[in-house]
């Protein structure tokens, strides 16, 4: 009942490499299920998302010879010759394997650090192997574990709260001050990349109201289109900038689009309705100078540069925090690992104890002249019973051992003393 | 018994102030609910330490200088932590529990006051006072979350967005918890006024007994209405409308001040 884990990552691997073996929800449903035809794993979960493609599962054999063989797969699954891909790829066996997972549900192994997609991507590769019952007591425990890892590392440090990007340091920025923003109204300047960026994370925090403003109408409309928006016409800044409480701008102009008369005039005619300012461009959209006015905040892309870089700070000063959680839950998870390889040593032991009684007796009975049928199930009776007392008595001082180490050295002890022959 | 209570009462206080403290500087969510609980606890305490005190003294808590800090602490607290309850919103506490532990223990240490005149009774009166203390408590909240709000709204104009700011409640929603408890004010404090007046008319036959406080309780309604009106209005909302808040709470410490030690007649404590 071993863990065995072979993937590789964006560390591992470049992005060449990397969407040579990445996995579509189909896919991964084909992999888990064929592994699992093949006898290379009994359980098995297929994990992929843009910067990792990872297989899990729990070998029938040891897990040395199926990572062998899971390689060997990965390599023929996706016509990758073997030679270019194991230089990219990792194994993890067993506590390694646990860990490596819980770090990947907590998004300490991200690339970005913290990022918060990758708890759904693994909640969603767990549906997708569960449903097909693809998984088994342990991949289900195991996967469970890192789901709640990920919950604790997000609910108890900062590891996820702070934006990381300036689309959406941008937008936190503007729930400062707005507070929820369901029943606010954003005004977006250009209709670049970056303005969709932003749009995209104002859709996601249900904004009432999106307008686009651009001067080229066309770019503007297809905007607008792609977000429920409405386009307002390039020269109506009058009526346009009475609307909103939140202004992205992104044009690419030498001169600044709004200067600070512009604004003032904005805002006396708005009735000094607080307004958040994101200017995005470069060269500068607004008017520094317009900074200054009543209820009005301007930030450029500096400013909220600086703001992504302390908040990359802040949370790799909360990796060490995120890291106890990780191996709080490590230790969890080996600890009912290691009860249930001790009750699995212990019932093969008995029938190995029984198995050797049995041909012990029939031996050592023939020689022993005038014992009856009755009197030999006597003997065996107490033999069992002798037995039964010796397994017991160890096993339930094992069970209530508190040392996790020492319990698995000591159930490890156990099966290579008495069941050299067997695999678990 | 009293000095049980006291004891308790700080303990929870200033355990709670450490619980929100560690709240708004590191985030843990675990510490703003223990600041919650300990805060709830220290309000049941320092109630047993009030009842205690009245007891002792056999008069109620209002009667003199101390008891009205000890009672105005309380309700601030109350206060408080029925608007953090109201509006989910736990990082105010750490700026409040100071308030209220300067409070408590200014009351707590200080000696009552012996010169006191014998203290007036009926529960027209008991409701009259202590719904004037409430509402000075809500005003006094009120000052803070307004003081709370500039400092936000400065650090946010002056792009100093450190750890705190992320944690501190959205300025919007600082502006509905002041005019919250500005309005807890408003309604106690008429309350509070009319039940006077009902007290006075039961106890002299007369209505209108005049004394200075009523003019500048009467400015102090009209001052905070006036702010309540402005602060739904957009041109006033925000940086303006706190500021007159925390002068309306200037005309508050008035009255409590100078005008029951010099000029009123009837009121020397609320």
């Amino acid at each position: 009942m071993e863990i065995v884990l072979v993937g590789l990552n964006h560390r591992s691997a470049p992005v060449e490499v990397r969407e040579k073996v990445s996995f579509t929800n189909d896919q991964a449903r084909q992999a888990a299920e064929e592994l699992r035809a093949r006898g290379i794993l009994h359980e098995t979960l297929v994990l992929s998302t843009c910067n990792r493609s990872e297989v899990y599962g729990v070998p029938p054999e040891t897990t040395r010879e199926s990572a062998a063989a899971l390689s060997n797969y990965l390599s023929s699954f996706h016509s990758v010759q073997l030679d270019l891909l194991s230089p990219s790829l990792y194994h993890h066996y067993d506590r390694y394997a646990v860990r490596h997972l819980f770090r990947v549900a907590s998004g300490l192994d991200s690339m970005m650090l913290g990022e918060a997609e990758i708890l759904g991507q693994v909640r969603e590769a767990y549906r997708i192997a569960y449903e097909q019952g693809a998984t088994g007591p342990v991949l289900n425990r195991l996967f469970q574990g890192a789901l709640e890892v990920g919950k604790r590392v997000r609910s108890e440090t900062e590891l996820g709260a702070r934006p990381m990007s300036v689309a959406s340091a941008g937008v936190k920025l503007a729930e400062r001050i707005f507070g929820k923003l369901q029943e606010r109204a954003a005004l977006v300047l250009g209709a670049g990349m970056i303005s969709e960026q932003v749009i995209s994370q104002l859709r996601d925090r249900n904004i009432a109201r999106l307008f686009v403003m651009n001067r080229s109408l066309e770019r503007a409309d297809n905007l607008a289109r792609q977000f429920a928006g409405k386009v307002i016409a390039w020269d109506d800044w009058e009526s346009a900038l009475t609307l909103p409480d939140v202004v992205v701008s992104s044009v690419s102009a030498e001169e600044p689009v709004l200067m600070r008369a512009h604004l003032e005039k904005a805002m006396a005619a708005r009735g000094n309705r607080p307004l958040f300012v994101m200017d995005l461009g470069v060269p500068r959209n607004i008017d520094p100078a317009a900074a200054s006015l009543y209820n009005f905040y301007l930030y450029n892309i500096d400013d909220l540069t600086q703001i992504v870089q302390q908040n990359r700070n802040s949370r790799e000063g909360e990796v060490p925090r995120a890291e106890l959680i990780v191996d709080e839950h490590v230790s969890k998870f080996l600890t009912w690992q290691a009860s249930l390889e001790l009750i699995s040593v212990v019932e093969t032991l008995r029938h190995k104890l029984k198995a050797d009684r049995a041909e012990f007796v029939r031996e050592r009975a023939e020689r022993v002249n005038g014992l009856t049928p009755e009197q030999r199930e006597q003997v065996e009776a107490l033999i069992d019973d002798l037995l039964e007392k010796m397994l017991l008595d160890p096993a339930r001082r094992l069970q209530g051992e508190k040392d996790l180490r020492r319990k698995i050295q000591q159930v490890e002890a156990i099966r290579e003393l008495f069941l050299p022959d067997r695999e678990h | 018994m009293n000095h049980l209570f006291f004891l308790l009462t700080l303990a929870a206080y200033v355990g709670s102030f450490a619980a929100y403290i560690g709240y708004l500087v590191a985030g843990h969510d675990w510490s703003g609910r223990l600041g919650s609980l300990l805060l709830s606890g220290g309000l049941v305490a320092h109630y047993f330490a009030l009842l205690e005190r009245a007891r002792g003294l056999h008069t109620v808590p209002y009667h003199d200088l101390s008891g009205s800090m000890s009672l105005f602490g309380w309700l601030l607290a109350l206060t408080y932590l029925s608007l953090e309850l109201f509006h989910r919103q736990r990082s105010v506490g750490a700026f409040v529990l100071p308030f209220v532990l300067a409070f408590f223990l200014f009351a707590q240490l200080s000696p009552p006051d012996r010169l006191a005149a014998p203290p007036a009774t009926g529960v027209a009166f008991a409701f009259h006072v202590t719904l004037s203390i409430l509402a000075y408590a809500a005003f006094g909240l009120s000052c803070v979350l307004s003081l709370i709000y500039l400092g936000e709204q400065r650090l946010l104009h002056e792009h100093r967005v450190g750890d705190v700011v992320w944690r501190l409640p959205s300025l919007d929603l600082l502006d509905r918890m002041s005019q919250s408890s500005v309005l807890v004010g408003l309604i106690s404090i008429a309350i509070g006024t009319a039940l006077g007046f009902v007290w006075v008319d039961r106890l002299t036959g007369n209505v209108w007994h005049y004394d200075p406080k009523y003019v500048v309780t009467l400015l102090v309604l009209v001052a905070y209405v006036f702010y309540l009106r402005l602060a739904r209005n957009p041109s006033w909302r925000g940086a303006r409308a706190s500021q007159l808040c925390i002068f309306n709470f200037a005309i508050v410490i008035f009255s409590f001040t100078v005008v029951n030690l010099f000029f009123s007649h009837a009121h020397r404590y609320f």
